[in-house]
């Protein structure tokens, strides 16, 4: 092999070689995040729920946007999680927040796990509904078992001790909530770019490139979608825990419909299948839900709803797909103008 | 006895109106393949359109029922054809986005224009009242939707099965390139068989408005159950999403009343297993 | 020479389609087995029935003595038995070396590692590298899929499938829709295959069988018709017939 030309000379094995690197510009949007936290005091509860919901998103690009698997039911899992935390914290058996998010997506992995094992035998239109199946069977589960999970109403007045013994969670301003949620969301996210940049990672795309070729290379495709729906299910789960600790409250909301095309829809808007979208688009929809749809709520959903079918449409790479079509364009402009130039 | 002729007959009603709105989402996904969740807002735009021409226009009820058949078949041919259309090679995702997309749209123009309220349906007087069987009496309007259903079940039937359309209709449901090669224009039969279903949907919205009620989340509360059908009997077989409404109707309407707070999960997993065990549904054909 | 994988008595019907017809069939270590037939005579199935993608309506498979009738498709890849696809079934939206990175991930058992970058397994890349300068790929290793010409597509996914390391290795058309100014990158590659594993190639054209086989078997309806050497099919009237008789018909 030393007589040839080294392979890793190539640029391709170069690129792959170095695809995992920490960028510089990764640190900026935890910069802007913690500039947030001194720079809007007041807005920190708004920003907690923002950090819940980006949370949220990856878990669902994980399964969704990484591997493919096509499902409205993700609440399902941040239900899981928001009232395993609520049901330990309410009937005073658990009330320690961190391992209180661990013991949450223990709970809310296996569920997925189950159910991944049972869903993703099917595919298309089957497992979707399949999905919203699953997610309604809990729904109306935590409805009927109203002595413990608080029914209709849910539970509210959660006591949650303070984290690490030292800081209470602020019922106000929700400042330590913010501190709290951007710590546990950093490592999470750490957690998934990890997988998504290992063998494992590569082979959920192969999975959502070619399903028949990955059989076809020896693939175990079901046991890699079922992990890859466990965890993201655990990580779903963790957000749910979040939710409720930050909140002191669980209740059906949690679970329903509205909640899982929520996440969808704004994990397409910022664009699946990338790391960064889930940010983009948690941002995007929670500023602009924030000020319109209380407001104008049937011109938001229409608005909403016309959004949606421009980005099936024309947009499908949502605003982070539209970055890199201008980036492109731009670096041809860029290109051609240098050609353009006399030597 | 007579309890479980009410029972048998109750759930046989709202077996019917889940037949008939769902029968169109059933031949669209087996004949497009197309995951279309926005079919309930076609339900609910022709029953609206049926329930207003009554209340405001003072159109009597067939006629009423005719006109939201002819709106919604229309309107949903002209989605079909400019934006529809589109996305019949589109990933599984950008269908699913679409169709959201679009009941939202659907669900806030009916809020805006008509209101958030529940529109009641004021029957017809021929449907009012109870009619006798001999052995027992029951609702009019149960028994002659139990009849409708039937008899519409056996007109698309027979649309299917004796009409060249309908040959060409299953030609392509069983296998759409063959059915090309043939020279049979499917973009047209796409169309006629979208807009048909929509409209078919629209006279369930109508009908069942007393069962299902009728107001803007209406797309959204029931989608659920409208795919459970399809998925139930077997996307593409009209006697698979027949038999399957009826089951599904009786078990719901019965466990309301004896179980009125596990019904639905009853059922959510009941489809579950079922599926499990058999992916393509009760009637479908294995994949 | 030994049997590598063999069927016996091998059948498959879709209903009242018949298309497999009590094969029995061997392919040996380092075989260069051909097989032909004319259209619809079942050679695609009778591929899929060896690699495990459609399961048999009667008889059995074989691998090195073993019955693996029953493994299906992703544990035959594991005990050596690998295929190309008539069309390609390529990761369009990736790279080339990340394509190849792929089966050979696969093999050797990086694929489940979720803790380390995919980029630091430098036994993969390097692999994966010398995979695809042995078949002049090295200079497009960075490109993305649809910017290659159909001819280089298709030697990508012949590269994807040896990543496998095969012992018996199915190729379904190989030089399928590729224009004949580059199938020759294709020949090339094929002709350049380790000694040591079986293949068999299915193809229409008859310049690439009768220079690449050792042995023929001919598939007319499902049934094996005739085998031999490549003179002794060439000089058999019965299959030049079947092939004549397919050419009329079509109006040839």
């Amino acid at each position: 092999m030393s007589m040839t030309p080294a392979p890793s000379d190539n640029i391709a094995a170069l690129a792959l070689g170095r695809r995992h690197r920490f960028q510089w510009w990764e640190t900026l949007p935890w910069i802007l995040a913690l500039g947030f936290y001194f720079a809007f005091p007041r807005y920190l509860g708004f920003g907690t729920e923002l950090l819940i919901t980006v949370l949220f998103a990856i878990s669902l690009d994980l399964a969704l946007g990484y591997a493919g698997i096509i499902t409205l039911g993700h609440a399902a899992f941040f239900g899981a999680g928001a009232y395993t935390v609520g049901m330990l914290a309410k009937h005073e058996i658990w009330t320690e927040p961190i391992s209180g998010l661990v013991i949450a997506a223990i709970v809310s992995g296996l569920v997925g796990l189950l159910s991944g094992l049972v869903l993703l035998r099917t595919i298309g239109l089957t497992l979707l509904m399949l999905t919203l199946c699953t997610m309604g069977l809990l729904e109306e589960i935590a409805n009927m078992a109203a002595e413990i999970t608080g029914g209709f109403d849910g539970l509210d007045s959660l006591p949650i001790k303070p984290i690490f013994g030292k800081f209470e969670f602020d019922v106000l301003y929700s400042s330590t909530q913010y501190l709290y949620v951007l710590g546990v969301l950093l490592v999470c996210f750490l957690f998934v770019r990890m997988l998504v940049y290992s063998p494992y990672g590569h082979s959920l795309t192969g999975i959502r490139e070619n399903t028949l070729r990955m059989h076809a290379v020896g693939a175990p495709v079901r046991w890699r979608l079922v992990l890859c729906y466990a965890m993201s299910a655990a990580l779903a789960g963790v957000a749910g825990a979040l939710w409720a600790q930050a909140n002191a409250y669980v209740n059906l909301s949690t679970l329903g419909l509205d909640r899982a095309a929520t996440v969808m829809i704004i994990l397409v808007l910022g664009g699946y299948g990338r790391l960064y979208g889930s940010i983009v688009g948690a941002v995007a929809y929670m500023v602009l839900s924030h000020f319109l749809s209380k407001a104008y709520p049937t011109a938001w959903q229409l608005g909403l709803g016309l959004l949606l079918v421009v980005i099936a449409l024309y947009a499908r790479g949502g605003i982070l797909g539209i970055a890199d079509q201008l980036w492109s364009r731009l670096g041809r402009a860029q290109k051609h103008a240098q050609e353009q130039k006399p030597s | 006895m007579i309890e479980i002729a009410n029972m048998l007959l109750g759930g046989l009603a709202a077996g019917m109106v889940l037949f008939i709105v769902s029968v169109g989402l059933s031949v669209t996904m087996g004949l497009m393949g197309f995951v279309n969740l926005a079919h309930g807002g076609f339900a609910m735009i022709g029953g609206y359109v049926i329930v207003l021409a009554m209340n405001r226009l003072g159109l009597p009820f067939l006629p009423a029922m005719a006109l939201g058949f002819v709106v919604t078949a229309a309107v949903s041919a002209v989605l079909e054809r400019l934006l529809y259309s589109r996305l019949y090679r589109a990933p599984e995702l950008d269908q699913v986005l679409f169709t959201i997309g679009l009941v939202f749209m659907m669900i806030a123009l009916v809020t805006v224009l008509v209101g958030p309220e529940t529109q009641p349906l004021t029957l017809p007087t021929w449907m009012q009242g109870q009619i006798n069987l001999g052995f027992m009496t029951y609702r009019a309007y149960s028994i002659i939707v139990i009849g409708v259903g039937t008899v519409i079940m056996l007109a698309i039937w027979l649309g299917f099965e004796r009409t060249r359309m309908g040959a060409q209709i299953r030609a392509a449901v069983d296998n759409r390139r063959m059915a090309e090669s043939l020279g049979i224009n499917i973009a047209r039969l796409f169309t006629i068989t979208f807009a048909f279903g929509s409209g078919m949907a629209a006279l369930g919205g109508g009908l069942g408005a007393e069962f299902l009620g009728l107001d803007p989340q209406y797309p959204l509360k029931y989608l659920v159950m409208f795919l459970i059908v399809v998925a139930v009997g077997g996307a593409g077989r009209i006697t698979g999403v027949f038999y399957a409404a009826l089951i599904i109707g009786v078990v719901d309407f019965t466990l309301k009343k004896y179980l009125p707070q596990g019904g639905t999960v009853f059922i959510y997993a009941l489809t579950i297993l079922l599926l499990l065990w058999r992916p393509q549904g009760l009637f479908g054909r294995p994949a | 020479m030994t049997a590598l994988l063999e069927t016996q008595s091998l059948n498959k019907n879709f209903g009242a389609l018949h298309a497999t017809r009590d094969v029995t069939f061997t392919l040996e270590e380092g075989a260069r087995h051909a097989l032909i037939g004319p259209n619809g005579a079942g050679k695609t199935t009778f591929i899929n029935l060896l690699t495990g993608v459609l399961i048999p309506s009667a008889g059995t498979v074989l691998f090195k003595g073993r019955d693996i009738t029953k493994i299906e498709q992703a544990e035959r890849v594991k005990l050596g038995i690998a295929r190309t696809f008539q069309i390609n079934r390529l990761f369009r939206g990736l790279s080339v070396l990340e394509n190849v990175y792929m089966s050979i991930a696969e093999r050797v058992g990086a694929a489940p590692d979720m803790l380390r970058p995919a980029g630091r397994r430098g036994d993969v890349i390097d692999e994966a590298m010398e995979l695809l300068t042995r078949l002049k790929l090295a200079d497009v290793a960075h490109k993305m899929i649809p910017e290659l010409p159909y001819g280089r597509q298709r030697l990508v996914e012949l590269a994807i499938t040896l990543g496998l390391k095969p012992q018996a290795l199915l190729l379904d058309e190989p030089a399928a829709g590729v224009p004949s100014a580059e199938s020759h990158i294709i020949l090339d590659a094929i002709d350049a295959l380790p000694k040591s594993i079986g293949v068999l190639i299915i193809d229409h054209d008859m310049d690439l069988v009768f220079r690449f086989a050792k042995k023929i078997t001919v598939l007319v309806r499902g049934a094996v018709f005739a085998e031999g050497t490549p003179k002794e099919i060439g000089a058999n009237p019965d299959v030049r017939a079947v092939y004549l008789g397919q050419a009329t018909t079509h109006g040839a």
